[in-house]
């Protein structure tokens, strides 16, 4: 039966229409391999019952000729999405008991498809975080250990239990939330492939809010294919999400494997660091040259103002966090912790429910939105969005279809190895990634190749607005030129 | 910029969040190491810029006002801490 969890989605997705296999086969054997890696931490809620009964119910659909586009496929769920009965925490304290009677609408869409819930996966608390260390579950372990070493490594974040379950072959896709790199950084950690869609694509509606206008919902899977797969699923307009967009969904697997010749593909010199290590340097001319040989036309394109999208994000963010998190206070759901008066409590509350990092962003935020630091620091880093959207603009203005870069400063690290001191230590790994959130645009990572130590590098293609199809085809040649890479399996 | 204690102090306050005293210089430090690593957004020459204030330039999406949800008091209090007779209970706010 292991052998059904090594499948692609598209795979099983043909070996369920052809009837070989059935969804409560598939079903299991994810179950039995969730349960027999529990050591990586990845699951912080498994749901075999539900998603047994969700498999016979679908395995009777399809039978009849019902079965929808992801007829049958076992998914995980990130623990920020809501999910109707079955507990979700965003990996807070603050929410450890709640259970939404709402359906989040890029789940019940993949529902509406046909998937099958798995359970719930682990996250940093309220997606804040960039290794998965930050969960009031405790870190997710990444399936990927250097060679010949047993150190334990973070998968990434914030969406470091989808990323390691989809890598450890725990579920055959995973939903998962972007604000800053959330989607592509773990999927770079772990050698699978993580698409952040174009802000207004997925609908908002029923995911823990972060920072409202960065946070996007989005696919990791194993291959690209099979990404592209899940986003027309969850993609779509939803007029519960004013912010989202009313435009039809294309079929994204379509691109795959549609020429990419003649395609123009900007090579940001701004995104050669000082001090960048030769292996992502490498990784990334490697990943031209694929890109070249398919028929595209690599130009060199200035992005200038990308040093000053991550101090410009480490501004918004934590003021919209500190806005959205406003309503954990005691009163309608979560986490109450008693106080003589209601100022008491809502302090001891909030103190006791969020963790450290949480606490930090919140103050942060609220300092750069109070009275007389306003101007100088959100309405300051608000120009500066503008300005780092408009570098893409004119990028894209001059003929530009989408922009190669790595899609991380450095492999996966050591599990309490990073930020103890320097929270910014952290904040460094969103590098590359960050400016897609500010500007709104759509980006993959792709796994491209391996560090010296063994370990799995990703590269990231940025794309225009809404032409996640270009992603979707360059990917596909990144993947037809690196290969792909699974994890030796240890646990 | 920096902030010192008794500006932690403060924000913490304005964040409605609860730092026992023990946890101010920490704080302080953390909070400043940010402040610092964004103090380089000054050199940034943003005359005449306009502050990003949407994603996606659509205009604003209305819908009839009219109501289409209700009675479901039972799923609204469901989570609640403390409810009574669907009302949300808190600690005496009025002598």
């Amino acid at each position: 039966m292991t052998d059904l969890t090594s499948l692609t989605l598209a795979e099983a997705r043909d070996g369920l229409a052809s009837k070989s296999i059935t969804s409560l086969e598939l079903t299991d054997a994810h179950l039995k391999a969730i349960e027999s890696a529990r050591v990586l931490n990845a699951f912080v809620l498994e749901t075999p019952d539900q998603a047994r009964t969700m498999a016979r119910e679908i395995d009777a659909k399809i039978a009849k000729g019902e079965g929808g586009p992801l007829a049958g496929i076992p998914l995980g769920i990130k623990d920020l999405f809501a999910t109707k009965d079955v507990r979700t925490t965003a990996c807070s304290k603050i929410l450890a008991n709640f259970v939404p009677p709402y359906e989040s609408t890029v789940t019940a869409q993949l529902w509406r498809d046909g998937a099958v819930m798995l359970g719930k996966l682990n996250n940093d608390e309220f997606a804040m975080g960039s290794s998965n260390e930050t969960s009031c579950f405790g870190p997710v372990v990444n399936p990927w250990r250097r060679d010949g070493a047993n150190t334990t490594l973070v998968p990434g974040g914030s969406s470091g239990g989808s990323a390691s379950a989809v890598a450890a072959l725990l579920c055959m896709g995973a939903t998962a939330t972007d604000t800053g790199g959330s989607i592509r950084q773990p999927a770079a950690f772990t050698a699978t492939v993580g698409l952040k869609p174009t802000y207004g694509r997925c609908s908002r509606w029923g995911i823990v809010a972060f920072a409202s206008s960065l946070d996007q919902a989005g696919p990791i899977a194993r291959t690209v294919r099979d990404t592209a797969i899940l986003l027309r699923s969850m993609a779509g307009h939803d007029p519960k999400d004013t912010t989202s967009v009313d435009r039809p969904v294309p079929d994204y697997e379509a691109a795959i494997g549609k020429s990419v010749k003649g395609m123009k593909i900007g090579i940001p010199r701004e995104y050669r660091l000082d001090g960048m290590p030769a292996e992502i340097e490498k990784l990334w001319s490697e990943g031209a040259g694929w890109l070249k040989a398919a028929g595209a036309e690599l130009v060199e394109v200035s992005l200038p103002h990308t040093k000053y999208a991550l101090p410009a994000y480490y501004i918004v963010a934590p003021a919209e966090a500190s806005s959205n998190l406003a309503r954990y206070d005691g009163v309608r759901y979560g986490l109450r912790v008693p106080g003589g008066s209601i100022g008491d409590m809502y302090e001891a509350t909030r103190a006791e429910g969020f963790g450290a990092e949480v606490r930090r962003r919140v103050m942060i935020g609220t300092y750069v939105l109070s009275a007389g630091y306003y101007d100088a620091y959100y309405l300051r880093a608000q120009k500066v969005r503008t300005l780092i959207k408009r570098d893409f603009e004119d990028c894209f203005a001059k003929g530009v279809n989408a922009i190669l870069t790595p899609a991380t400063p450095s492999a996966a690290f050591g599990i309490g190895e990073k930020g103890g001191a320097d929270p910014v230590e952290m904040y460094l790994n969103d590098i590359f990634t960050v400016t897609v959130n500010m500007a709104g645009l759509p980006g993959i990572a792709v796994p491209a190749g391996k560090d010296a130590q063994g370990l799995p590098l990703g590269l990231q293609l940025i794309g225009r607005p809404f032409d996640e199809e270009a992603l979707f085809s360059l990917g596909e040649v990144v993947e037809q030129a690196a290969g792909r890479f699974t994890p030796a399996r240890w646990w | 910029m920096s902030v010192d204690a008794a500006t932690v102090r403060r924000i913490a306050h304005l964040a409605r969040i609860a730092v026992a005293e023990s946890e101010v210089s920490h704080l302080q430090g953390e909070l400043n190491a940010m402040l610092a690593f964004v103090e380089q957004l000054s050199e940034v020459n943003v005359e005449g810029v306009e502050p990003m204030t949407s994603v996606t330039p659509m205009e604003m999406k209305k819908r009839p006002d009219v109501v289409n949800d209700g009675e479901i008091a039972d799923d609204i209090v469901r989570n609640a801490p403390a409810t009574e007779d669907h009302f949300f209970l808190v600690p005496k706010v009025v002598e």
